[in-house]
Protein backbone atom coordinates (compact mmCIF):
# COMPACT_ATOMS: atom_id res chain seq x y z
CA UNK A 1 0.00 0.00 0.00
CA UNK A 2 2.41 2.48 0.92
CA UNK A 3 5.01 2.08 -1.76
CA UNK A 4 2.43 3.02 -4.05
CA UNK A 5 1.92 6.07 -2.22
CA UNK A 6 5.40 8.10 -2.79
CA UNK A 7 4.71 11.37 -4.58
CA UNK A 8 7.28 11.95 -8.11
CA UNK A 9 9.91 14.68 -6.93
CA UNK A 10 9.34 13.75 -3.35
CA UNK A 11 12.17 12.64 -1.01
CA UNK A 12 9.27 10.71 1.03
CA UNK A 13 10.39 7.74 1.57
CA UNK A 14 8.41 4.80 2.15
CA UNK A 15 9.63 3.88 5.67
CA UNK A 16 8.13 7.74 6.29
CA UNK A 17 4.86 6.72 4.66
CA UNK A 18 4.43 3.62 6.51
CA UNK A 19 5.26 5.54 9.90
CA UNK A 20 1.93 7.77 9.93
CA UNK A 21 -0.45 4.57 10.70
CA UNK A 22 -2.99 6.30 12.83
CA UNK A 23 -5.42 5.19 15.80
CA UNK A 24 -8.59 6.20 15.04
CA UNK A 25 -11.56 5.71 17.36
CA UNK A 26 -15.24 5.08 16.80
CA UNK A 27 -17.60 5.30 19.15
CA UNK A 28 -19.14 4.59 21.83
CA UNK A 29 -21.73 7.58 20.64
CA UNK A 30 -21.90 6.43 16.83
CA UNK A 31 -24.34 6.08 15.01
CA UNK A 32 -23.92 3.16 13.51
CA UNK A 33 -22.44 1.09 16.21
CA UNK A 34 -25.91 -0.16 16.91
CA UNK A 35 -25.63 0.83 20.73
CA UNK A 36 -22.25 1.85 22.34
CA UNK A 37 -19.61 -0.26 20.75
CA UNK A 38 -16.57 1.47 20.89
CA UNK A 39 -13.75 0.21 18.27
CA UNK A 40 -10.39 1.45 18.11
CA UNK A 41 -9.09 0.98 14.48
CA UNK A 42 -5.26 1.21 13.65
CA UNK A 43 -4.81 2.47 10.08
CA UNK A 44 -2.68 2.39 7.27
CA UNK A 45 -4.25 5.50 4.87
CA UNK A 46 -7.70 3.89 4.28
CA UNK A 47 -7.03 0.36 5.36
CA UNK A 48 -7.92 -0.85 8.59
CA UNK A 49 -4.47 -2.85 9.76
CA UNK A 50 -5.69 -4.22 13.64
CA UNK A 51 -9.04 -3.46 15.41
CA UNK A 52 -9.68 -3.70 19.21
CA UNK A 53 -13.30 -3.97 20.24
CA UNK A 54 -13.99 -1.69 23.48
CA UNK A 55 -17.69 -3.21 25.22
CA UNK A 56 -19.04 -2.84 28.67
CA UNK A 57 -20.89 0.30 28.26
CA UNK A 58 -23.97 -1.87 28.79
CA UNK A 59 -22.98 -4.10 31.12
CA UNK A 60 -25.42 -4.29 33.90
CA UNK A 61 -24.22 -7.88 35.47
CA UNK A 62 -27.57 -9.87 34.12
CA UNK A 63 -25.48 -12.90 35.56
CA UNK A 64 -25.09 -11.67 38.89
CA UNK A 65 -28.91 -10.88 39.28
CA UNK A 66 -30.20 -13.94 38.39
CA UNK A 67 -28.08 -15.47 41.46
CA UNK A 68 -30.23 -13.19 43.61
CA UNK A 69 -33.51 -13.92 41.85
CA UNK A 70 -35.93 -16.87 41.71
CA UNK A 71 -36.07 -19.01 38.44
CA UNK A 72 -39.42 -17.63 37.60
CA UNK A 73 -38.34 -13.73 38.55
CA UNK A 74 -35.03 -13.81 36.33
CA UNK A 75 -37.30 -14.92 33.43
CA UNK A 76 -38.35 -11.15 32.42
CA UNK A 77 -34.70 -10.20 32.55
CA UNK A 78 -33.86 -12.42 30.09
CA UNK A 79 -35.60 -10.38 27.87
CA UNK A 80 -33.24 -7.55 27.88
CA UNK A 81 -30.20 -9.01 26.76
CA UNK A 82 -30.91 -9.40 23.12
CA UNK A 83 -33.84 -7.02 22.87
CA UNK A 84 -34.55 -7.32 19.77
CA UNK A 85 -35.40 -11.04 20.31
CA UNK A 86 -36.98 -10.97 23.59
CA UNK A 87 -39.18 -13.92 22.87
CA UNK A 88 -35.70 -16.39 21.62
CA UNK A 89 -34.07 -15.08 24.94
CA UNK A 90 -36.86 -16.27 26.98
CA UNK A 91 -37.67 -19.81 24.80
CA UNK A 92 -33.77 -20.81 25.64
CA UNK A 93 -34.31 -19.59 29.61
CA UNK A 94 -37.13 -21.63 29.92
CA UNK A 95 -36.02 -24.92 28.61
CA UNK A 96 -32.59 -24.67 30.01
CA UNK A 97 -34.95 -24.56 33.18
CA UNK A 98 -37.08 -27.06 31.93
CA UNK A 99 -34.29 -29.82 31.41
CA UNK A 100 -32.87 -28.71 34.79
CA UNK A 101 -36.20 -29.75 36.50
CA UNK A 102 -36.72 -32.73 34.08
CA UNK A 103 -40.27 -31.27 32.69
CA UNK A 104 -41.60 -30.91 29.24
CA UNK A 105 -43.89 -27.97 28.09
CA UNK A 106 -46.92 -29.94 27.01
CA UNK A 107 -46.96 -30.35 22.78
CA UNK A 108 -49.35 -26.99 22.22
CA UNK A 109 -47.10 -24.77 24.12
CA UNK A 110 -44.03 -26.29 21.96
CA UNK A 111 -46.04 -25.70 18.64
CA UNK A 112 -47.12 -21.88 20.02
CA UNK A 113 -43.14 -21.29 21.29
CA UNK A 114 -42.30 -22.21 17.93
CA UNK A 115 -44.64 -20.10 16.42
CA UNK A 116 -43.62 -16.96 18.21
CA UNK A 117 -40.09 -17.66 17.96
CA UNK A 118 -39.82 -17.72 14.53
CA UNK A 119 -41.65 -14.41 14.06
CA UNK A 120 -39.64 -13.44 16.50
CA UNK A 121 -36.60 -14.29 13.86
CA UNK A 122 -38.30 -12.76 10.97
CA UNK A 123 -38.59 -9.48 13.01
CA UNK A 124 -34.99 -9.52 14.80
CA UNK A 125 -33.52 -10.34 10.62
CA UNK A 126 -35.85 -7.29 9.37
CA UNK A 127 -34.11 -4.70 11.78
CA UNK A 128 -30.82 -6.29 11.12
CA UNK A 129 -31.77 -5.74 7.47
CA UNK A 130 -33.34 -2.29 8.07
CA UNK A 131 -30.05 -0.82 9.86
CA UNK A 132 -27.63 -2.25 8.20
CA UNK A 133 -29.06 -1.11 4.14
CA UNK A 134 -29.17 2.15 6.35
CA UNK A 135 -25.73 2.04 7.20
CA UNK A 136 -24.12 1.35 4.09
CA UNK A 137 -26.46 4.05 2.75
CA UNK A 138 -29.70 2.46 1.44
CA UNK A 139 -32.46 4.66 2.88
CA UNK A 140 -35.39 2.50 1.55
CA UNK A 141 -35.39 -0.31 2.75
CA UNK A 142 -35.93 0.66 6.49
CA UNK A 143 -39.29 2.03 6.11
CA UNK A 144 -40.13 -1.39 4.30
CA UNK A 145 -38.88 -3.88 6.94
CA UNK A 146 -40.25 -1.22 9.90
CA UNK A 147 -43.56 -1.60 8.37
CA UNK A 148 -43.49 -5.69 8.26
CA UNK A 149 -41.69 -6.10 11.82
CA UNK A 150 -44.46 -3.53 12.76
CA UNK A 151 -47.12 -6.25 11.82
CA UNK A 152 -45.02 -8.83 14.00
CA UNK A 153 -44.66 -6.65 16.78
CA UNK A 154 -48.55 -6.49 17.15
CA UNK A 155 -48.98 -9.75 16.96
CA UNK A 156 -46.96 -10.12 20.13
CA UNK A 157 -49.06 -7.30 21.80
CA UNK A 158 -51.91 -8.77 21.01
CA UNK A 159 -50.58 -12.25 22.15
CA UNK A 160 -49.30 -10.99 26.08
CA UNK A 161 -49.69 -7.29 26.00
CA UNK A 162 -45.86 -6.63 25.27
CA UNK A 163 -44.49 -5.62 21.60
CA UNK A 164 -40.31 -5.88 22.93
CA UNK A 165 -39.65 -7.10 25.98
CA UNK A 166 -42.35 -9.32 25.89
CA UNK A 167 -41.69 -12.44 28.65
CA UNK A 168 -43.80 -14.10 26.50
CA UNK A 169 -43.13 -17.98 28.23
CA UNK A 170 -43.08 -19.52 31.10
CA UNK A 171 -40.92 -22.35 32.61
CA UNK A 172 -43.19 -25.27 32.07
CA UNK A 173 -45.36 -23.69 29.34
CA UNK A 174 -47.32 -20.69 28.36
CA UNK A 175 -49.16 -18.18 30.79
CA UNK A 176 -51.39 -17.00 28.04
CA UNK A 177 -53.87 -19.22 25.43
CA UNK A 178 -53.80 -18.04 22.26
CA UNK A 179 -56.07 -15.38 21.55
CA UNK A 180 -58.86 -15.44 19.37
CA UNK A 181 -57.67 -15.08 15.31
CA UNK A 182 -54.35 -15.80 16.47
CA UNK A 183 -53.74 -18.13 13.49
CA UNK A 184 -55.32 -16.10 11.26
CA UNK A 185 -53.11 -13.28 12.10
CA UNK A 186 -50.16 -15.15 11.66
CA UNK A 187 -51.36 -16.71 8.98
CA UNK A 188 -52.04 -13.33 6.85
CA UNK A 189 -48.78 -11.85 8.17
CA UNK A 190 -47.30 -15.11 6.38
CA UNK A 191 -49.24 -14.64 2.73
CA UNK A 192 -48.10 -11.39 2.70
CA UNK A 193 -44.59 -11.17 3.38
CA UNK A 194 -43.50 -13.59 0.51
CA UNK A 195 -44.40 -10.83 -1.67
CA UNK A 196 -42.73 -8.31 0.98
CA UNK A 197 -39.18 -10.50 0.91
CA UNK A 198 -38.90 -10.01 -2.87
CA UNK A 199 -39.63 -6.67 -2.59
CA UNK A 200 -36.85 -5.93 -0.43
CA UNK A 201 -34.66 -7.73 -2.76
CA UNK A 202 -35.36 -5.75 -5.69
CA UNK A 203 -34.15 -2.86 -3.94
CA UNK A 204 -31.11 -4.68 -2.89
CA UNK A 205 -29.98 -7.97 -4.33
CA UNK A 206 -28.74 -6.57 -7.33
CA UNK A 207 -27.91 -2.90 -6.96
CA UNK A 208 -24.95 -2.24 -8.04
CA UNK A 209 -24.01 0.27 -5.25
CA UNK A 210 -25.37 -2.65 -2.49
CA UNK A 211 -23.19 -5.32 -4.42
CA UNK A 212 -20.36 -2.81 -4.55
CA UNK A 213 -20.24 -2.29 -0.76
CA UNK A 214 -20.74 -5.80 0.52
CA UNK A 215 -19.38 -8.21 -2.34
CA UNK A 216 -15.94 -9.49 -0.61
CA UNK A 217 -16.08 -7.48 2.44
CA UNK A 218 -15.67 -9.01 5.37
CA UNK A 219 -14.51 -12.71 4.52
CA UNK A 220 -14.59 -15.08 7.02
CA UNK A 221 -13.55 -18.68 5.50
CA UNK A 222 -15.22 -21.77 7.84
CA UNK A 223 -12.45 -22.95 9.76
CA UNK A 224 -11.70 -19.13 10.94
CA UNK A 225 -15.20 -19.18 11.44
CA UNK A 226 -15.68 -22.47 13.73
CA UNK A 227 -12.38 -21.62 15.54
CA UNK A 228 -13.68 -18.26 16.64
CA UNK A 229 -16.78 -20.21 17.61
CA UNK A 230 -18.87 -17.84 15.23
CA UNK A 231 -22.53 -19.57 14.79
CA UNK A 232 -25.71 -18.31 12.85
CA UNK A 233 -26.06 -17.04 9.39
CA UNK A 234 -22.04 -15.54 10.08
CA UNK A 235 -21.34 -19.45 10.00
CA UNK A 236 -23.87 -20.61 7.17
CA UNK A 237 -22.76 -18.09 5.28
CA UNK A 238 -19.10 -18.70 4.97
CA UNK A 239 -20.64 -22.64 4.20
CA UNK A 240 -20.88 -24.73 7.29
CA UNK A 241 -24.19 -26.24 7.16
CA UNK A 242 -25.09 -26.18 10.86
CA UNK A 243 -28.12 -25.23 12.80
CA UNK A 244 -29.42 -25.78 16.25
CA UNK A 245 -32.98 -26.57 15.29
CA UNK A 246 -31.58 -29.23 13.05
CA UNK A 247 -28.46 -30.78 14.95
CA UNK A 248 -30.29 -30.63 18.10
CA UNK A 249 -33.89 -29.73 17.95
CA UNK A 250 -35.79 -27.93 20.86
CA UNK A 251 -39.49 -26.79 21.24
CA UNK A 252 -41.13 -28.23 17.76
CA UNK A 253 -39.04 -28.16 15.29
CA UNK A 254 -38.44 -31.62 14.41
CA UNK A 255 -41.94 -31.49 12.85
CA UNK A 256 -41.36 -29.33 10.50
CA UNK A 257 -39.74 -28.99 7.27
CA UNK A 258 -37.20 -26.13 6.15
CA UNK A 259 -33.69 -25.60 4.88
CA UNK A 260 -30.96 -24.47 6.29
CA UNK A 261 -29.69 -21.90 3.76
CA UNK A 262 -25.88 -21.78 3.31
CA UNK A 263 -23.64 -19.70 0.89
CA UNK A 264 -20.19 -20.39 -0.04
CA UNK A 265 -17.68 -17.11 0.48
CA UNK A 266 -18.59 -16.09 3.99
CA UNK A 267 -18.59 -11.97 2.71
CA UNK A 268 -21.11 -9.08 3.48
CA UNK A 269 -23.44 -10.48 0.92
CA UNK A 270 -23.49 -14.02 1.23
CA UNK A 271 -24.30 -13.18 4.77
CA UNK A 272 -27.07 -10.86 3.70
CA UNK A 273 -28.49 -13.69 0.97
CA UNK A 274 -28.50 -16.22 4.22
CA UNK A 275 -30.18 -14.08 6.45
CA UNK A 276 -33.10 -13.22 3.77
CA UNK A 277 -33.57 -16.78 3.12
CA UNK A 278 -33.76 -17.85 7.04
CA UNK A 279 -36.67 -15.86 6.79
CA UNK A 280 -38.28 -17.23 3.60
CA UNK A 281 -37.82 -20.43 6.09
CA UNK A 282 -39.17 -19.23 9.19
CA UNK A 283 -42.42 -18.41 7.29
CA UNK A 284 -42.50 -21.18 6.28
CA UNK A 285 -42.64 -22.97 9.81
CA UNK A 286 -44.37 -20.88 10.85
CA UNK A 287 -47.39 -21.43 8.30
CA UNK A 288 -46.67 -25.30 8.64
CA UNK A 289 -47.03 -24.90 12.76
CA UNK A 290 -50.17 -22.57 12.38
CA UNK A 291 -51.85 -25.05 10.11
CA UNK A 292 -51.80 -27.50 12.87
CA UNK A 293 -51.89 -26.30 16.54
CA UNK A 294 -52.53 -29.10 18.84
CA UNK A 295 -55.12 -28.39 21.58
CA UNK A 296 -54.48 -29.34 25.06
CA UNK A 297 -53.17 -27.94 28.16
CA UNK A 298 -50.43 -25.13 27.65
CA UNK A 299 -48.58 -25.57 31.23
CA UNK A 300 -46.54 -28.44 32.54
CA UNK A 301 -47.33 -29.47 36.13
CA UNK A 302 -44.34 -27.61 37.54
CA UNK A 303 -45.32 -26.41 40.53
CA UNK A 304 -45.54 -22.95 41.99
CA UNK A 305 -42.42 -23.09 43.93
CA UNK A 306 -39.29 -24.13 41.80
CA UNK A 307 -36.61 -25.81 43.47
CA UNK A 308 -34.59 -28.11 40.81
CA UNK A 309 -32.80 -30.89 42.32
CA UNK A 310 -28.89 -30.13 42.49
CA UNK A 311 -26.84 -30.36 39.37
CA UNK A 312 -26.41 -28.51 35.95
CA UNK A 313 -27.58 -28.21 32.66
CA UNK A 314 -26.15 -26.45 29.42
CA UNK A 315 -29.06 -25.78 26.92
CA UNK A 316 -28.75 -23.73 24.11
CA UNK A 317 -30.94 -22.49 20.72
CA UNK A 318 -30.38 -20.99 17.62
CA UNK A 319 -31.63 -17.45 18.07
CA UNK A 320 -31.52 -14.95 15.17
CA UNK A 321 -27.47 -14.42 15.65
CA UNK A 322 -26.39 -17.52 16.69
CA UNK A 323 -26.39 -20.18 19.17
CA UNK A 324 -27.46 -18.64 22.41
CA UNK A 325 -26.69 -21.00 25.68
CA UNK A 326 -27.71 -21.60 29.20
CA UNK A 327 -25.50 -22.89 31.38
CA UNK A 328 -27.68 -23.32 34.87
CA UNK A 329 -26.37 -24.69 38.01
CA UNK A 330 -29.09 -25.75 40.45
CA UNK A 331 -28.02 -25.89 44.80
CA UNK A 332 -31.64 -27.37 44.69
CA UNK A 333 -32.84 -24.00 46.63
CA UNK A 334 -35.72 -21.71 44.40
CA UNK A 335 -32.37 -19.34 43.15
CA UNK A 336 -29.89 -20.27 40.62
CA UNK A 337 -26.40 -20.94 41.82
CA UNK A 338 -25.09 -19.51 38.67
CA UNK A 339 -26.70 -18.92 35.30
CA UNK A 340 -23.82 -18.40 32.52
CA UNK A 341 -25.49 -16.91 29.43
CA UNK A 342 -23.35 -17.78 26.42
CA UNK A 343 -24.25 -14.59 24.17
CA UNK A 344 -24.26 -15.01 20.53
CA UNK A 345 -23.04 -11.96 19.68
CA UNK A 346 -20.27 -11.22 22.03
CA UNK A 347 -18.83 -14.35 20.72
CA UNK A 348 -19.69 -13.53 17.00
CA UNK A 349 -18.33 -9.73 17.81
CA UNK A 350 -14.59 -11.31 18.59
CA UNK A 351 -14.47 -12.41 14.73
CA UNK A 352 -14.93 -8.65 14.07
CA UNK A 353 -11.07 -8.35 13.83
CA UNK A 354 -10.98 -11.12 11.71
CA UNK A 355 -13.25 -9.85 9.01
CA UNK A 356 -11.84 -6.15 9.11
CA UNK A 357 -8.15 -6.60 8.55
CA UNK A 358 -7.19 -4.93 5.18
CA UNK A 359 -10.76 -3.18 4.54
CA UNK A 360 -11.34 0.51 4.17
CA UNK A 361 -13.18 2.48 7.07
CA UNK A 362 -16.34 2.80 5.52
CA UNK A 363 -16.54 -0.83 5.59
CA UNK A 364 -15.88 -1.08 8.93
CA UNK A 365 -19.27 0.02 9.83
CA UNK A 366 -20.89 -2.81 7.05
CA UNK A 367 -18.78 -5.50 9.02
CA UNK A 368 -20.28 -4.25 12.19
CA UNK A 369 -23.65 -4.42 10.70
CA UNK A 370 -23.25 -7.56 8.90
CA UNK A 371 -22.39 -9.51 12.08
CA UNK A 372 -25.89 -8.34 13.36
CA UNK A 373 -24.79 -7.71 17.41
CA UNK A 374 -27.36 -6.61 19.98
CA UNK A 375 -24.83 -4.66 22.45
CA UNK A 376 -27.32 -5.31 25.36
CA UNK A 377 -26.59 -8.75 24.90
CA UNK A 378 -23.11 -8.66 24.22
CA UNK A 379 -22.73 -6.54 27.77
CA UNK A 380 -25.35 -8.07 29.30
CA UNK B 1 -24.29 -40.81 37.51
CA UNK B 2 -21.03 -42.37 36.76
CA UNK B 3 -20.14 -42.16 33.19
CA UNK B 4 -18.01 -45.01 31.45
CA UNK B 5 -18.12 -45.26 28.06
CA UNK B 6 -15.82 -45.72 25.04
CA UNK B 7 -14.53 -41.85 25.04
CA UNK B 8 -14.16 -41.62 29.05
CA UNK B 9 -11.59 -45.27 29.10
CA UNK B 10 -9.79 -43.74 26.16
CA UNK B 11 -9.38 -40.36 28.31
CA UNK B 12 -8.32 -42.43 30.77
CA UNK B 13 -6.09 -44.95 28.95
CA UNK B 14 -4.65 -41.66 27.92
CA UNK B 15 -4.58 -39.24 30.55
CA UNK B 16 -4.68 -41.67 34.01
CA UNK B 17 -5.40 -40.06 36.97
CA UNK B 18 -5.45 -36.57 35.08
CA UNK B 19 -9.01 -37.66 34.50
CA UNK B 20 -10.38 -37.57 37.95
CA UNK B 21 -14.09 -38.07 37.38
CA UNK B 22 -16.91 -38.61 34.42
CA UNK B 23 -20.72 -38.03 35.06
CA UNK B 24 -23.53 -37.62 33.25
CA UNK B 25 -26.14 -35.37 34.39
CA UNK B 26 -29.48 -34.86 32.48
CA UNK B 27 -27.56 -37.15 29.95
CA UNK B 28 -25.11 -34.14 29.56
CA UNK B 29 -21.53 -35.52 29.92
CA UNK B 30 -19.15 -34.07 32.30
CA UNK B 31 -15.44 -34.85 32.30
CA UNK B 32 -13.16 -33.65 35.59
CA UNK B 33 -9.71 -33.34 34.73
CA UNK B 34 -7.20 -32.35 36.40
CA UNK B 35 -5.52 -28.44 35.73
CA UNK B 36 -2.08 -28.84 35.45
CA UNK B 37 -3.38 -30.94 32.15
CA UNK B 38 -6.01 -29.01 31.02
CA UNK B 39 -4.38 -28.22 27.98
CA UNK B 40 -3.02 -31.60 26.93
CA UNK B 41 -6.95 -32.91 27.53
CA UNK B 42 -8.16 -29.83 25.48
CA UNK B 43 -5.97 -30.42 22.87
CA UNK B 44 -6.69 -33.94 22.55
CA UNK B 45 -10.35 -33.39 22.94
CA UNK B 46 -10.22 -30.85 19.63
CA UNK B 47 -7.78 -33.16 17.55
CA UNK B 48 -8.89 -36.83 18.36
CA UNK B 49 -12.13 -36.58 19.46
CA UNK B 50 -13.11 -33.66 16.98
CA UNK B 51 -14.59 -31.35 19.84
CA UNK B 52 -13.52 -28.53 16.95
CA UNK B 53 -15.75 -25.98 18.84
CA UNK B 54 -15.88 -24.52 22.01
CA UNK B 55 -19.08 -22.95 22.45
CA UNK B 56 -18.40 -21.47 25.62
CA UNK B 57 -15.96 -21.14 28.79
CA UNK B 58 -16.73 -19.94 32.72
CA UNK B 59 -16.83 -20.27 36.04
CA UNK B 60 -18.74 -21.28 38.82
CA UNK B 61 -17.59 -19.88 42.63
CA UNK B 62 -17.82 -22.64 45.36
CA UNK B 63 -16.19 -20.27 48.17
CA UNK B 64 -16.18 -23.05 50.47
CA UNK B 65 -14.81 -25.72 48.64
CA UNK B 66 -11.07 -25.86 49.42
CA UNK B 67 -10.31 -25.09 45.66
CA UNK B 68 -12.96 -22.57 45.14
CA UNK B 69 -13.25 -22.42 41.14
CA UNK B 70 -14.72 -24.72 38.63
CA UNK B 71 -13.34 -23.61 34.97
CA UNK B 72 -15.87 -25.03 32.40
CA UNK B 73 -15.39 -25.36 29.07
CA UNK B 74 -18.62 -26.31 26.89
CA UNK B 75 -17.35 -28.00 23.87
CA UNK B 76 -18.67 -29.19 20.93
CA UNK B 77 -18.72 -31.76 18.24
CA UNK B 78 -19.52 -30.77 14.62
CA UNK B 79 -18.54 -34.10 13.22
CA UNK B 80 -19.97 -36.27 15.83
CA UNK B 81 -22.96 -33.83 16.64
CA UNK B 82 -21.98 -33.97 20.59
CA UNK B 83 -21.81 -31.81 23.16
CA UNK B 84 -18.97 -32.43 26.14
CA UNK B 85 -18.26 -30.17 29.28
CA UNK B 86 -14.95 -30.43 30.56
CA UNK B 87 -14.21 -29.00 34.04
CA UNK B 88 -11.47 -28.16 36.30
CA UNK B 89 -10.94 -27.01 39.77
CA UNK B 90 -8.94 -23.86 40.31
CA UNK B 91 -7.76 -22.77 43.90
CA UNK B 92 -8.23 -18.93 44.06
CA UNK B 93 -4.24 -18.06 43.55
CA UNK B 94 -3.85 -21.16 41.64
CA UNK B 95 -3.53 -19.95 37.32
CA UNK B 96 -5.47 -21.80 34.88
CA UNK B 97 -3.48 -22.48 31.47
CA UNK B 98 -5.12 -20.61 29.14
CA UNK B 99 -6.98 -22.54 25.98
CA UNK B 100 -6.40 -19.55 23.23
CA UNK B 101 -4.27 -21.28 21.13
CA UNK B 102 -6.27 -24.59 20.88
CA UNK B 103 -9.61 -22.17 20.04
CA UNK B 104 -8.80 -18.85 19.54
CA UNK B 105 -13.10 -18.05 21.02
CA UNK B 106 -11.20 -18.55 24.36
CA UNK B 107 -9.78 -15.22 24.37
CA UNK B 108 -12.59 -13.21 25.02
CA UNK B 109 -13.84 -15.73 27.00
CA UNK B 110 -10.94 -16.06 29.51
CA UNK B 111 -10.98 -12.14 29.80
CA UNK B 112 -14.57 -12.24 31.28
CA UNK B 113 -13.82 -15.22 33.66
CA UNK B 114 -10.87 -12.94 34.92
CA UNK B 115 -13.05 -9.85 34.77
CA UNK B 116 -15.87 -11.50 36.51
CA UNK B 117 -13.70 -14.39 39.27
CA UNK B 118 -10.51 -12.86 38.85
CA UNK B 119 -8.93 -16.38 37.31
CA UNK B 120 -5.19 -15.95 35.62
CA UNK B 121 -5.30 -17.80 32.32
CA UNK B 122 -1.74 -18.93 32.31
CA UNK B 123 -0.49 -18.39 28.54
CA UNK B 124 -3.07 -15.67 27.59
CA UNK B 125 -1.74 -13.10 24.94
CA UNK B 126 -3.71 -10.10 26.78
CA UNK B 127 -5.36 -10.85 29.91
CA UNK B 128 -7.25 -8.35 31.01
CA UNK B 129 -10.62 -7.10 31.85
CA UNK B 130 -13.15 -6.69 29.21
CA UNK B 131 -16.52 -5.72 30.52
CA UNK B 132 -15.89 -4.25 33.43
CA UNK B 133 -13.27 -0.66 33.81
CA UNK B 134 -9.57 -1.81 33.60
CA UNK B 135 -9.33 -0.10 36.93
CA UNK B 136 -12.42 -1.47 38.99
CA UNK B 137 -11.35 -3.60 41.95
CA UNK B 138 -13.23 -6.56 43.14
CA UNK B 139 -14.49 -9.28 41.15
CA UNK B 140 -18.07 -9.22 40.69
CA UNK B 141 -19.59 -12.67 39.88
CA UNK B 142 -17.07 -14.28 43.58
CA UNK B 143 -20.47 -15.62 45.85
CA UNK B 144 -18.31 -13.01 48.50
CA UNK B 145 -18.98 -10.03 46.57
CA UNK B 146 -22.32 -8.79 47.55
CA UNK B 147 -25.39 -7.92 44.82
CA UNK B 148 -25.08 -4.42 46.20
CA UNK B 149 -21.16 -3.94 46.08
CA UNK B 150 -19.24 -1.87 43.96
CA UNK B 151 -15.61 -0.18 43.64
CA UNK B 152 -16.77 3.12 45.25
CA UNK B 153 -13.68 4.97 44.54
CA UNK B 154 -13.92 3.89 41.24
CA UNK B 155 -17.33 5.53 40.79
CA UNK B 156 -17.11 8.65 42.96
CA UNK B 157 -14.29 9.48 40.71
CA UNK B 158 -15.19 8.58 37.23
CA UNK B 159 -18.88 9.45 37.71
CA UNK B 160 -19.03 11.97 40.29
CA UNK B 161 -21.79 10.00 41.86
CA UNK B 162 -21.61 8.24 45.12
CA UNK B 163 -24.02 5.12 43.84
CA UNK B 164 -25.89 4.38 40.92
CA UNK B 165 -28.30 2.07 42.61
Amino acid sequence: MSDERTNSGSNVTTTVLGADEIILNMGPQHPSTHGVLRVKLKLDGERVVESECIIGYLHRGVEKIAEHRSYQQFAPYVDRMDYVAAVSNGLGYCEAVEKLLGAEAPPRARVIRTILTELQRIASHLLWLGTHALDIGALTPVFYCFREREEILKIFEKYCGARLTTHAFRIGGLQYETYDGFEQDVKRFCEDFTHRIDEYETLLTENRIWVGRTKGVGIISAEDAIALGVTGPVLRASGKKWDIRKAMPYAAYDQYEFEIPTRPTGDTYDRYLVRMEEMRQSRRICLQAVENVPSGPIMARVGKVLKPPPGEVYHSIEAPKGELGYYIVSDGTTQPYRVRVRPPSFINLQAFDRMARGALVADVVAIIGTIDIVLGEVDR
Amino acid sequence: MPLDNEFVQRLKARFGDAIREATLDRKQAIVLVGREQLREISRYCRDDEKFDMLADLTAVDWPKREKRFDVILNLYSFPKNERLRLKAHSGENEPVPSVVDIWPTANWLERECYDMFGIVFEGHPDLKRILLPDEWQGYPLRKDYDILKQDTAWVRENLGIESGQ
